[in-house]
């Protein structure tokens, strides 16, 4: 981290990708080249236009990618507004990085993965996914549950098809919300997709997306046998200092800036109720 | 005890001022302390405290973080800080003193806010004793000893003298640079004093509220205790309590387009605003009851869980006698205690 954190780096938009109609996903490298700075996966960082605003963004990219960082950002506010207007080229700045990470370390080695993934939920996952790909193995089986509203609203859709499903050992499931032509998938709701594939419960889960997702996906998990220290997932709250300072964050007794975003299913429910 | 007589105060402001630049609570013309850089003229208050707390000398209500040069597609970040002068606080309470220590428990763990540290590093805190508490003091609940302040160098007064003692070595210089100004002298009608204070702290309206019953053991039970709603009820939002507290830290980073550049600035914030929380897809503290709740969490609740027990209140009383509805933290306290 950069001994001054309130102060961020210059980052140049070397590549924009148009992932969905409101997501985008934005390489950044430092204005030398290379990446601003190494991070794990989960951890995220403050991205900035000056004058106009800076948002907390979960870094997608691997650390296992050495060239560049990539964020996928939806077009939601003032700032995404900004950002999704941009050309490549453009300087950003971007500081970080911030928070803990998924424990790929620790508790998830040698273990057999399910992901859960709902629409804009996948970014702070594909840094996982991919980390855990290039890492092959340290980890067991890998089981990608994602779903979307609809087949565009997929993010890293062509990266799901051409590389995950080739990768043996990993089973991906898609599913979209809705019947929808071209589409010859599984249709129907995330929580209720993962209850009929009937996961082994000896799986460590980690899960993110919309919160009323998370929640629904969670009852699910535990019908079918699974506990709550089996289950990561990232939390997000309003942050402007992203090291535990400024206040917004605060939840309890901790800060989701710093002590999150991650965190374990036993540890959310030793907090207040107001997220 | 090394003194000073009080009828030669104007020389001893003039000395330190003519080292450093000193600043001590004197009385606006409204008749309320407001701290002041002293230049010749300015008098000491003999007011219990100031309106706004000492916490601007350490984090200032406004400050610029960094400045961004744009052109075209390009940016040039420039760190705006220039260097840092030393500086005296006099005349501060026993609990504004307590306020920095924990408001070091927000910016000097780790990563360390260097532009607080800086601050810190430069100034010298000459607190002094209290002799005549109001009825909103409370600050002995939090284990405070108003007639023994911290801070680098405490000071007594006996009517007659004002008495010196460092604390750390910073006062210990602040002591040896007024020292060709001090005299030995006698401190037997100073203890008379603090005793004397002492004895009406024990009289006065709050004197039995105790905080022990709060801290981060019953975090859930006072979180959803029934209570809130009613405490909560006339709440205007306004943010007062926040502003004149000396251990309300929060803060908002916002940029400003000054025509030749962007600056970045952070300014303190308050949680009882309904945006503090606010994001793109929805707002978790949606009424003033979970605003107002968070507040009087953090500093009884949620602060002690994290630093030791200690909790986030040093019982100024500024809350108590700012308030427009007269809502406050003792309120709170008496209201939501289980036993």
């Amino acid at each position: 981290m950069n001994s001054e954190t309130l102060i961020p780096y210059v980052g140049v938009v070397t590549d924009i990708r148009q992932d969905t109609p409101d997501v985008k996903t934005f390489r950044v490298v430092s204005p030398e080249g290379g990446k601003l700075f190494e991070h794990m996966p989960g951890q995220c960082a403050m991205v900035s236009v000056p004058g106009v605003g800076e948002g907390m963004f979960s870094i997608t990219s691997s650390p296992t990618n050495t060239e560049f960082m990539e964020f996928s950002i939806k077009k939601c506010g003032h700032l995404t507004n900004w950002l999704h207007a941009m050309d490549v080229g453009q300087q950003i700045t971007v500081r970080g990085p911030y928070g803990n990470n998924f424990p790929v370390e620790t508790e998830l080695k040698g273990k057999d993965l399910l992901f859960i993934a709902g629409g804009i939920g996948l970014a702070p996952l594909r840094s996982v996914i991919n980390y855990v790909r290039d890492k092959r193995e340290n980890y067991g089986k890998i089981q990608i549950v994602y779903g979307s509203r609809s087949k565009d609203d997929l993010v890293d859709y062509q990266e799901i098809i051409n590389e995950w499903m080739a990768d043996d050992g990993v089973e991906v499931n898609l599913t979209i919300d809705r019947e929808q032509e071209g589409w010859d998938g599984h249709v129907g709701f995330v929580p209720n997709y993962v209850k009929e594939l009937a996961p082994s419960t000896d799986k460590t889960v980690l899960v993110c997306g919309p919160p009323i997702m998370i929640k629904f996906t969670l009852a699910g998990l535990k019908e079918i046998g699974f506990t709550e220290t089996q289950v990561y997932t990232t939390m997000e709250l309003r942050m402007k200092c992203a090291i535990g300072k400024c206040g917004r964050c605060n939840i309890g007794n901790k800060y989701v800036c710093k002590d999150g975003p991650v965190f374990r299913f036993d540890e959310l429910d030793e907090l207040p109720d107001e997220y | 005890m090394l003194m000073i007589s009080l009828d030669r105060l104007d020389e001893l402001f003039a000395a330190v001022a003519a080292k450093q630049t000193l600043y001590l609570p004197a009385d606006r013309e409204d008749g309320q302390a407001e701290y002041r850089r002293w230049e010749d003229g300015v008098k000491l208050s003999s007011r219990l405290n100031t309106v706004r707390s000492a916490k601007d000398f350490f984090f200032p209500q406004t400050e610029d973080l960094v400045e961004f040069k744009m052109e075209g597609k390009n940016i040039e970040v420039i760190d705006p800080r220039k260097e840092s002068e030393d500086f005296v606080v006099f005349g501060v309470r026993a609990c504004d003193a307590r306020s920095f220590t924990i408001l070091d428990k927000v910016y000097l763990v780790e990563p360390v806010d260097s532009y607080y540290k800086t601050r810190r590093d430069h100034g010298t805190v000459v607190t002094m004793a209290c002799t005549r508490p109001e009825e909103t003091c409370f600050c002995r609940t939090f284990g405070i000893d108003p007639t023994a302040p911290e801070g680098d160098c405490a000071c007594w007064s006996d009517g007659e003298s004002l008495f010196f003692r460092a604390n750390t070595e910073k006062g210990e210089k602040f002591v040896d640079s007024i020292s060709s100004l001090l005299d030995e002298g006698d401190t037997e009608k100073l203890e008379k004093i603090n005793e004397r204070t002492r004895d009406v702290l024990s009289k006065m309206p709050l004197a039995n509220l105790s905080a022990e019953n709060f801290g981060g053991d019953k975090l859930n039970e006072y979180f959803n205790s029934d209570k809130w709603g009613e405490l909560s009820e006339a709440c205007l939002g306004c943010g007062t309590c926040t502003f004149v507290c000396p251990t309300c830290q929060c803060y908002d980073i916002r940029d400003f387009d000054t025509g030749h550049g962007i600056k970045r600035f952070r300014c303190w914030d308050s949680c009882m605003y309904s945006d503090f929380t606010k994001m793109a897809h929805g707002n978790p503290r949606l009424t003033q009851l979970e605003r107002f709740r968070q507040r009087f969490m953090h500093k009884l609740v949620y602060f002690p869980a994290n630093n030791n027990g200690e909790f986030g209140c040093v019982g100024c009383g500024r809350c108590l006698s700012k308030c427009p509805i007269s809502m406050n933290i003792v309120k709170v306290m008496k209201a939501l205690e289980v036993k």
